[in-house]
C-alpha cells in the first residue's frame, strides 16, 4: 500500500490483493482493482486533476459518477489518446496512463490562471463585448480564445480500434441496474417477457454500492447480487454492464452504449471497443436514479470540496479518505448518513453544517449518536485555500436564506462534503418527450406524464427510500410486462432498513457577505457563476434558454447535471417567479457523450456508403485500369499500355474505336424489367415520345420528364414481347427511375396493369463498338446478325460465345456497335471470347474516359447536360416531344419561364485557335474585360481533347444557343486564370447524318 | 445604448458589472404599429434593424413566440458563404456576405465572425468540374473562390484524410476564402439590441394566432397577447412559414423538415476551416470553444418536432470519421434538431403575397444563417418600398408557377431533396 | 428511429423506408388538367402541423408504397395503410 496515504486497510469493494500501477502527469501511483481513476488518485493523495475552462482555475474531483464536472483527463496516449474523460468513469487498470489538460507548461503552475487574476474583465458573455476594433485584429484575438479554450487534444492518429453495433428487440427495457432496476427486471424476467437491463457501471447496485442499508435484515448488496443471479440464470434476460442507456428516440428506440473493453488497457483480439445497441422495447422503465446537487457558495470549486455522496462513495467503495478533516454542508437529510460513514472511514468530521433551521429530530440524534456536531441554520459562505481548500468560512442564514448574518467564524478542514439535495436522473425521460413537474417537497424536477410507452421508479421517481424504491420497481416491472403481453406475479416488497425523507431546504446560492470577496460556481466544468446569473438577468437575457447560451450554464461535457437547477432557480429568484414558470432547458441527446466510432461502427470508411464492382471489375483491376467512382460504382478509366499515362491511354482508346473495334463495361447502366398487359401504355405515358408502335424486337431511345417538365433521365426501351420491355437508364439515376416508376404504376394508375423489377445486377453489359464490330460478332456467335437480320435499333436474344445473351444493335459511341447482356456467371468468359475472336481484328479494351470522349463527339448528354434544369427542348428533344398523347411532365414543360427567349440551349464549343483545351467548368461569356458581375450566357458542361477530331472540343449549355452557332465567344475559367475564344458549333461533331452507327 | 467596448468592460469590471443596462427592452406591446414583423430570429430582428435604420421607420413591433432567437438561429452550424453558381443565388449571397464582414462594428455586438474559409471537396473528377464552373460563376459574380489540389487542402485540414485510396479520395476542392463561421446567438442578440436601441419593440412570448385581413389588405394580427394592428405584416418564421401562411388562407411550394446538428466534445483547435463534403453528406467546422459542429441530411420527413432521430447521426457521424480518422475516438456530447422550410427549388422565397401589405420571408431550406444580414436588408427594403429590393425580385412567390426556378442543384420539386 | 407498419410486412424499422412525400395531393389528368392545377398539385403543400397524411417508399423491403398517418409534431405513428386504403385513426 505504498504511497496509498488515503487508503483504508479495509472496507470497500476494491480487490487489495490485485495492485495495479498508473502514471499521472507521468508521476507513477498504485491503485487497486475495482478502483476508479478518481478513487485512487484520492487515495494517493492526489487533489489538484485539472484546470477550469475558463479562467483555468486548480480543480479537483467533485463528483463520484457521471455527474462529474471538473476532474477531466486525457487518457491513454498515441493512437488510443481521448480527451475530457472524466476521471470518477475510468475504471482503473495495469499501466493506465493519464494526463492533466487545458494547462501549460504544467498543471501547479499554469500560465492561463492569468485568467483567474483578470477575471473581471471576463463576465459571462464578455466576448460580445469587446475585440471589435480594430476589425482586422479579430483573427488574432480569435486565435488566442481558441488556444485558452477547448480542454483536452484529439488524438492525431486513425483510431486503432473497432466498434460494433447491435440491434435488439424486446419487451421490457430496464434504464438503470440499481434496486428500482433490479427489482423492475426481476418481475418482468420472471413473466417470461424479453427483458433488456443495462446499467453504467461495471457491476449492479446504483447507490447500494456506496450506501449501506438493509434488505430484510440482511446486507442490500446480498440482494443485489442474488437477484442478479437470477437475472443472469433467466434465459429471457439479457443484462448489460458498463452499459449507458444514452439516447431516447421516437418509437420506443434507445440507445444503449456497452463500454466493452474500456477498462483494459486495450479491446481484445477482435473485440470491439464499445459496442452500440439500438434498442426497441414495447415497454421502457426508467430507474436512472438521481444525481446530487452542490451547494454554491465562495471558493465552492476548491480542489477538497466535493459532492457527500461522493465523499461517501470513495469511503464505502472504496476504502479512500478523500481528506482528514471535512465539514460537511447540507441542506437536506442525506448528508447525515454520509457524515457517518465519513467518520467510520476515518475522517474527523469538523461539522455538520445545516441550513435548515430545525432538521428533523432524527438527524440530531444520528449526529448526536455519532458524537457529530451539527450548526443548523447556518451555511458555509466561503472554502479558502488555493490548491485544496484549507478552511471554510461559516456564518448563520437569515430566515428567507437571502443573507447570511452575524459572526464569521472559520472551520479548517481539507475536505467540504456538499449536499443541495437531489435531481432525479430525468434526461432520458425528457428525452423521450416525457412531461416534467416540479415537487416543492423535493426541490426537484420529476418525472409527471410519459409520452412513450414508458414509466420511471426509484430514485428517478423522486423516491428515495428504499422500500419504495424496491415497490415502484416491482410494480413497474408487473405493469410494463404485462402492458407488452405477460402475466406477472405480484411481488411484496421486503423490509428495509428506512432512511430519512430528504427534507431540503431550498438554498440555490449562499449569499455572498459583503465584506467577502469570491466567486460561487454554478458550472464547475463552464466556470459560470451566481453573478453571471445575475448579469444575465440585467442584461436581459433572462428566458433559460438565453441565460444557458449567454452564460454557457450547463453546456459542457458534463451537461449540467450538478448546474441547472441552481442555475434555473436563481434566475426564476431574479425574476420573481416560481421555478416551473421560468422552465427547463431541453434535455438533448445524448446522455453521456458517445465516442464518434462507436456510433459509426462499422459503417465507415471503406463501408461508408456501398461499393458496387462489376462482375468484371477483377478483370480491369488485372489490366491495369485506374477506377473512378460514378455513384456507388467503380468504373474502369483506361487501360494504360506499357507506361502510357491514362490520357495517352483513353485518347488512344478513342481513336482506335473509331478506326478499328473495342469493348466497353456497361453494367452499371440501370435496367428495368417491366412487363403487364398495359406496359405499353405505362411507357407511352413515362416518355416524351411514343412508345405504343415500337414493334417487338426493336430498340427506342426514349426520354423522361420530372412532373415539373425538366429533364429526368434518358436510356433506351427494348420490346422484347408483346407484353415486355427492358428499358435502361443512366448510371447515376437508375434507383430514382425505379422509384419514379413503381411509384406511378402502385399509386397513381392502379389501373394499368405492368409490374415491374430492376435487374440491373442480372444482366451484365458489354458494348462492342467500331466499324469492324460486326466483324468481331460473328465470330463469337451464330445466330444471324447482318444488318439485314440486325439492322440498328434491332434485337435479338442469342448466344454469344456460348452464352445465353441479349443483344442490343444501339450505339453511344456513334460507331457501328451492339450492346450484349448476359448473366454475371458468363461475363468474363463472354469478354475474353470477344478479345480473342477480335485480336485479327485488333481488338482492344476501352474504359469510361475514352467511351466519354466519343459520345462528346456525337454530342450525346450526360450528368453536366442532364444537370436538372434542362428541359427536353434545351437539350434539343424538342421534336420528340409527342403531340399525340400526354406524357409525365407536358403540361408543366410548357411554362412561360422554360421556354422561349434566353433557355440555354446544348451547342458545341471548338476553340477558334484549333489547339487550347477548353478550360473545365468554364463559364460562356461575351467580353472578358466587362464589368463586374459579368453577365454568363452558358457554361461548358463537358470538354475534351477529340483524337478523331485532331482539336479540342467541347459541348455547353448556352442561352439562345442554337441562334449563336457560328459565333465566337470566351470559354472562361478565372478560378484557373485560363480563357479560350470558342466558336458555337451545332453539338453533333462527328458523322451528324448517323452513317456510321447504320452501317 | 451603451456602447460595448475594452473601455465599457473595464469600467464595468470596477462596480462588478452591477451597471450594465440591459440589452433590449421587454414592452408591453401597443395597440398598433407602422410594421409588424413576425418572428424574433436573426431575419425578423435584422429585418426591424434595417426598416428603422435604412427606411426610418422605427414603429415597429416584431413579434416571438418564445423567446428571441429561439429558432434555427440558434440552432444551426453557424456557417457563413456564398458559394453558389446561380446568379441570383450568387448575387444575393455576395451582398450578405458583405454585410457579414461589417457585422460586428455595425451593431456594436461582437459577432464573431470568423472567415476561416469554407472548403466544398471534391471526391471525383466531375465533381471537380462541377466546382470549377461553380467557382468560375462565383468570380465572374464578384465574390472569390479558389480552387484547391489535395496537398493545399490536407495543408488547411491536416487531419483530414487525402489518401488517394480512400473511400471516396479527394481530387480537388473549391475554397471560398472569405466565408466561415459566425456565433449564432450573438447574431440575433446584436440584431435586438441594436433594434431596440433604435426604438423597435421585441415582445417575447407572444403567438401570433391570426392574421386579420380585409378586403385583401393585411388590417393586423391576433396574439396571445390581444389584437395588435398594422398594415403591414411580414413573415420571417423560418419551419412554420407554411403555418403562418395557412392563416392568410395560402398553401405555399414549403414543406417543414427536421434537419440535426451535433457537437463534439469541446478539444484544443483541430480544424481551422469549414469542410463540406456533398458525396458523403456532412459539414463540420469547429467553434471556438472548441467543439466540433457536425451536420449533414435532413431526416427526410416534415417534421415540426425539433428533433430527429438516430439514424441520421450515424450517417453524418460516420461520414465525418471516414474523412478525420482521428476524430473517432472524439466524443459526441449534444445532438439538436430544427425544422427547416425546404421549398421546392431549394431556393428561398422573399416575396409580396396576393394579400396586400403582407410578405413572406421564408423557404431557406438548410441555409438561411448566413443569408441573415443579406435577407433582413432587402426583406427590409421590400416591406418598406411594397417592392422587391433587385436582389429579391427573384425570389418571389410565382416564380414557381412561372417556371423561373432557381433550382441549384437541380433536384427539382421534392424538397427533402435539396 | 421510427417504426412504420407496413401492411405488407409487419412493423419494420424507419432506415428500411424512404420518404415519399404527401399523400393527400390528387395526382391532376395526364389528359386534361391545366398549368395552374399542375403547378398547384406539383408545388403547393398544405404542410399542416399535426396529423400529416404521407407516403413512404418500403424501398428496402418489399418495395410497395405505404400510406401512413404521422404527427409531425410528435412522430407519432397514427395508422397505416395501403395508398388507396382509408387510414384509420384521428385527423387527415
Amino acid at each position: 500500500m505504498t504511497g496509498q496515504a488515503f487508503r483504508n486497510a479495509d472496507g470497500g469493494g476494491i480487490d487489495r490483493t490485485k495492485p495495479l500501477t498508473f502514471t499521472f502527469d507521468g508521476k507513477s501511483y498504485q491503485g487497486h482493482c475495482g478502483d476508479t481513476l478518481a478513487s485512487a488518485l484520492l487515495a494517493n493523495g492526489v487533489r489538484l486533476v485539472g484546470r477550469s475552462f475558463k479562467y483555468h482555475r486548480p480543480r479537483g474531483i467533485f463528483g463520484a459518477g457521471v455527474e462529474e464536472p471538473n476532474a477531466l483527463v486525457q487518457l491513454r496516449q498515441g493512437a488510443r489518446t481521448e480527451p475530457n474523460i472524466p476521471a470518477t468513469r475510468i475504471e482503473l487498470y495495469d499501466g493506465l496512463v493519464a494526463t492533466s489538460q487545458n494547462r501549460w507548461p504544467s498543471l501547479k503552475f499554469d500560465i492561463g490562471a492569468i485568467n483567474a487574476v483578470l477575471h473581471k474583465l471576463f463576465p459571462a458573455g464578455f466576448y460580445y463585448k469587446t475585440f471589435m476594433w480594430p476589425a482586422k485584429l479579430w483573427p488574432m484575438y480569435e486565435h488566442f480564445i481558441r488556444h485558452i479554450a477547448g480542454m483536452g487534444k484529439t488524438p492525431t492518429e486513425p483510431d486503432p480500434d473497432d466498434y460494433a453495433h447491435r440491434f435488439a428487440h424486446c419487451d421490457v427495457l430496464v434504464c438503470g441496474g440499481g434496486p428500482a432496476g433490479l427489482a423492475t427486471a426481476l418481475v418482468a424476467g420472471r413473466s417470461g417477457a424479453r427483458v433488456v437491463l443495462c446499467d453504467e457501471n461495471d457491476t449492479f447496485g446504483g447507490a447500494l454500492r456506496s450506501q449501506p442499508q438493509t434488505i430484510d435484515s440482511r446486507p442490500a448488496m446480498d440482494w443485489v447480487r442474488d437477484t442478479a443471479t437470477e437475472l443472469g440464470r433467466l434465459e429471457n434476460v439479457t443484462v448489460l454492464n458498463r452499459t449507458t442507456a444514452t439516447a431516447y428516440y421516437d418509437h420506443n428506440m434507445v440507445v444503449l452504449d456497452e463500454r466493452v473493453a474500456d477498462h483494459k488497457i486495450a479491446p481484445e483480439n477482435h473485440e470491439p471497443r464499445h459496442r452500440l445497441w439500438q434498442v426497441r422495447a414495447q415497454e421502457v422503465v426508467l430507474t436512472t436514479g438521481a444525481i446530487e446537487r452542490p451547494l454554491i457558495f465562495a471558493g465552492n470549486d476548491r480542489p477538497g470540496v466535493m459532492l457527500a455522496s461522493a465523499a461517501q462513495t470513495y469511503a464505502n467503495q472504496f476504502g479512500v479518505r478523500a481528506g482528514e478533516r471535512t465539514v460537511v454542508f447540507t441542506n437536506n437529510s442525506s448528508a447525515y448518513a454520509a457524515a457517518v460513514d465519513l467518520q467510520a472511514a476515518g475522517i474527523e468530521i469538523q461539522a455538520i453544517i445545516d441550513a435548515r433551521n430545525e432538521p428533523p429530530a432524527g438527524d440530531l440524534t444520528r449526529a448526536k449518536d455519532a458524537g457529530i456536531g451539527v450548526l443548523t441554520g447556518h451555511a458555509v459562505v466561503a472554502a479558502l485555500g488555493n490548491h485544496a481548500v484549507n478552511s471554510v468560512t461559516v456564518m448563520a442564514l437569515n430566515e428567507d436564506g437571502a443573507d447570511v448574518t452575524g459572526e464569521p467564524h472559520d472551520i479548517l478542514c481539507d475536505l467540504v462534503a456538499v449536499s443541495g439535495g437531489w435531481s432525479p436522473s430525468v434526461h432520458l425521460f425528457s428525452q423521450s418527450r416525457g412531461k416534467l413537474r416540479y415537487d416543492d417537497d423535493l426541490t426537484a424536477f420529476v418525472p409527471d406524464r410519459s409520452f412513450q410507452r414508458e414509466r420511471s421508479a426509484g430514485a428517478a421517481n423522486g423516491s428515495f427510500d428504499l422500500s419504495e424504491c424496491l415497490s415502484e420497481g416491482f410494480t413497474a416491472g408487473a405493469k410494463a410486462a404485462s402492458q407488452a403481453g405477460f402475466e406477472a406475479a405480484a411481488m411484496a416488497a421486503p423490509t428495509c432498513g428506512t432512511e430519512p425523507e430528504l427534507r431540503p431546504r431550498a438554498l440555490w446560492a449562499v449569499p455572498l457577505p459583503d465584506f467577502l470577496h469570491g466567486k460561487r460556481f454554478l458550472d464547475l466544468q463552464n466556470d459560470v457563476t451566481a453573478d453571471d446569473v445575475g448579469l444575465a438577468y440585467r442584461e436581459g437575457y433572462r428566458s433559460v434558454e438565453h441565460l444557458k447560451r449567454y452564460t454557457t450554464l450547463g453546456m459542457g461535457t458534463d451537461q449540467g447535471r450538478t448546474s441547472n437547477v441552481n442555475g434555473l432557480a436563481l434566475m426564476a429568484g431574479r425574476r420573481c417567479e416560481a421555478i416551473p414558470a421560468v422552465g427547463t432547458t431541453t434535455f438533448r441527446q445524448p446522455f453521456t457523450p458517445i465516442p464518434m466510432g462507436a456510433i459509426a461502427g462499422a459503417d465507415s470508411h471503406d463501408h461508408v456508403s456501398p461499393t458496387r464492382l462489376s462482375p468484371l471489375y477483377q478483370w480491369h483491376k488485372d489490366h491495369g485500369a485506374p477506377f473512378t467512382t460514378a455513384g456507388y460504382w467503380m468504373r474502369a478509366q483506361a487501360y494504360p499500355q506499357g507506361g502510357e499515362t491514362l490520357e495517352e491511354a483513353y485518347l488512344r482508346e478513342a481513336k482506335h474505336v473509331r478506326e478499328k473495334v473495342g469493348i466497353v463495361d456497361v453494367s452499371t447502366l440501370g435496367k428495368i424489367d417491366l412487363q403487364g398487359k398495359d406496359a405499353a401504355e405505362f411507357l407511352n405515358r413515362v416518355y416524351i415520345n411514343g412508345f405504343a408502335k415500337l414493334a417487338v424486337g426493336k430498340c427506342r431511345y426514349g426520354v423522361m420528364l420530372r412532373d415539373d417538365g425538366i429533364v429526368f433521365d434518358d436510356g433506351t426501351v427494348t420490346r422484347i414481347a408483346e407484353h415486355r420491355f427492358l428499358i435502361t437508364t443512366t448510371t447515376l439515376h437508375a434507383g430514382a427511375v425505379m422509384t419514379h416508376l413503381e411509384y406511378l404504376a402502385q399509386v397513381e394508375w392502379p389501373e394499368l396493369d405492368v409490374r415491374m423489377i430492376s435487374v440491373t445486377d442480372d444482366w451484365t453489359g458489354i458494348a462492342l463498338a467500331g466499324p469492324r464490330a460486326r466483324a468481331v460478332l460473328e465470330c463469337v456467335t451464330e445466330g444471324d446478325v447482318s444488318d439485314v437480320a440486325l439492322p440498328f435499333m434491332g434485337f435479338q436474344e442469342t448466344h454469344i460465345a456460348g452464352a445465353a445473351a441479349r443483344l442490343y444493335r444501339i450505339s453511344f459511341s456513334g460507331e457501328q456497335a451492339y450492346e450484349i447482356n448476359m448473366a454475371p456467371g458468363h461475363a468474363l468468359a463472354v469478354w475474353e471470347a470477344l478479345l480473342e475472336a477480335g485480336a485479327a481484328d485488333d481488338i482492344i479494351p476501352y474504359g469510361s474516359e475514352a467511351m466519354n470522349i466519343l459520345r462528346i463527339e456525337k454530342g450525346h448528354v450526360v450528368g453536366g447536360e442532364l444537370n436538372g434544369r434542362t428541359t427536353a427542348a434545351d437539350l434539343g428533344f424538342g421534336k420528340m416531344m409527342s403531340s399525340q398523347k400526354p406524357f409525365v411532365g407536358h403540361v408543366l414543360a410548357g411554362r412561360e419561364g422554360l421556354n422561349g427567349e434566353g433557355r440555354q440551349q446544348l451547342v458545341g464549343l471548338i476553340p477558334v485557335n484549333g489547339r487550347s483545351r477548353i478550360p473545365r467548368g468554364a463559364q460562356i461569356i461575351a467580353d472578358t474585360g466587362a464589368k463586374t458581375p459579368i453577365p454568363r450566357l452558358g457554361e461548358v458542361t463537358s470538354q475534351c481533347m477529340s483524337p478523331n477530331l485532331g482539336h479540342p472540343i467541347g459541348l455547353g449549355i448556352l442561352a439562345n444557343g442554337r441562334a449563336r452557332i457560328g459565333d465566337t465567344l470566351q470559354a472562361h475559367s478565372p478560378l484557373t486564370k485560363q480563357s479560350v475564344a470558342v466558336t458555337v458549333t451545332d453539338p453533333i461533331f462527328i458523322d451528324p447524318a448517323g452513317e456510321r452507327l447504320r452501317g | 445604448m451603451t456602447r460595448y467596448s475594452i473601455f465599457s468592460l473595464a469600467r464595468n469590471a470596477l462596480t462588478g458589472h452591477k451597471n450594465w443596462p440591459q440589452a433590449w427592452r421587454s414592452p408591453e406591446p401597443k395597440p398598433e404599429y407602422d410594421v409588424i414583423i413576425i418572428g424574433a430570429g436573426g431575419h425578423g430582428l435584422g429585418t426591424a434593424y434595417y426598416l428603422a435604420k435604412n427606411h426610418g421607420i422605427t414603429n415597429i413591433a416584431v413579434l416571438e413566440k418564445g423567446w428571441l432567437g429561439g429558432g434555427n438561429t440558434g440552432r444551426n452550424t453557424t456557417i457563413v458563404r456564398a458559394n453558389y453558381e446561380r446568379t441570383e443565388n450568387e448575387l444575393f449571397y455576395e451582398h450578405s456576405l458583405k454585410l457579414w464582414e461589417t457585422m460586428s462594428q455595425d451593431l456594436n455586438f461582437n459577432v464573431m465572425f470568423s472567415q476561416r474559409g469554407v472548403i466544398n471537396l471534391a471526391h471525383s473528377d466531375a465533381q471537380v468540374d462541377a466546382f470549377q464552373r461553380r467557382g468560375n460563376a462565383m468570380i465572374l459574380n464578384g465574390s472569390d473562390a479558389m480552387l484547391l489540389n489535395p496537398a493545399e487542402i490536407k495543408a488547411r485540414a491536416p487531419h483530414l484524410d487525402c489518401s488517394a485510396d480512400a473511400r471516396f479520395p479527394i481530387k480537388g476542392g473549391l475554397l471560398q476564402p472569405r466565408g466561415g463561421t459566425a456565433r449564432h446567438d450573438g447574431v440575433a442578440w446584436g440584431y435586438a439590441r441594436a433594434a431596440d436601441a433604435r426604438g423597435v419593440d421585441i415582445i417575447q412570448n407572444c403567438e401570433v394566432t391570426g392574421l386579420d385581413i380585409s378586403n385583401g389588405q393585411i388590417t393586423g394580427v391576433q396574439t396571445t397577447r390581444g389584437a395588435i394592428k398594422a398594415k403591414k405584416v411580414g413573415i420571417a418564421v423560418a419551419g412554420h412559414t407554411g403555418h403562418l401562411a395557412t392563416m392568410a388562407g395560402m398553401r405555399l411550394p414549403i414543406e417543414s423538415h427536421v434537419l440535426q446538428a451535433m457537437v463534439s466534445e469541446p478539444v484544443k483547435p483541430c480544424l481551422d476551416t469549414v469542410i463540406t463534403s456533398g458525396a458523403v453528406h456532412c459539414y463540420i467546422s469547429q467553434s471556438d470553444k472548441g467543439e466540433l459542429v457536425m451536420g449533414g441530411d435532413l431526416d427526410f420527413y416534415n417534421s415540426y418536432a425539433q428533433r430527429g432521430n438516430f439514424p441520421r447521426i450515424e450517417d453524418v457521424v460516420s461520414s465525418v470519421i471516414t474523412m478525420f480518422p482521428s476524430f473517432s475516438r472524439l466524443r459526441l456530447m449534444r445532438t439538436w434538431g430544427g425544422v427547416m422550410d425546404m421549398s421546392m427549388d431549394g431556393s428561398p422565397i422573399i416575396s409580396k403575397t396576393p394579400t396586400k401589405g403582407f410578405y413572406i420571408n421564408g423557404g431557406w431550406c438548410y441555409g438561411g444563417f448566413k443569408a441573415t444580414p443579406g435577407s433582413a436588408w432587402v426583406f427590409a427594403h421590400t416591406i418598406a418600398n411594397d417592392e422587391p429590393h433587385e436582389l429579391n425580385g427573384q425570389y418571389r412567390l410565382e416564380r414557381f408557377q412561372q417556371g423561373h426556378m432557381i433550382d441549384e442543384h437541380g433536384a427539382g420539386p421534392t424538397p427533402g431533396a435539396h | 428511429m421510427l417504426e412504420i407498419k407496413c401492411p405488407w410486412c409487419g412493423p419494420r424499422a424507419q432506415t428500411e423506408f424512404s420518404y415519399a412525400g404527401d399523400a393527400t395531393l390528387t395526382r391532376p389528368s395526364l389528359d386534361t388538367a391545366t398549368e395552374t392545377e399542375w403547378y398547384e398539385h406539383v408545388y403547393l403543400r398544405g404542410n399542416p402541423r399535426g396529423p400529416h397524411d404521407e407516403l413512404w417508399h418500403h424501398a428496402a423491403g418489399c418495395r410497395r408504397f405505404v400510406k401512413v398517418r404521422r404527427d409531425v409534431t410528435t412522430h407519432e405513428i397514427i395508422a397505416t395503410a395501403g395508398p388507396h386504403e382509408h387510414l384509420g385513426g384521428g385527423g387527415k
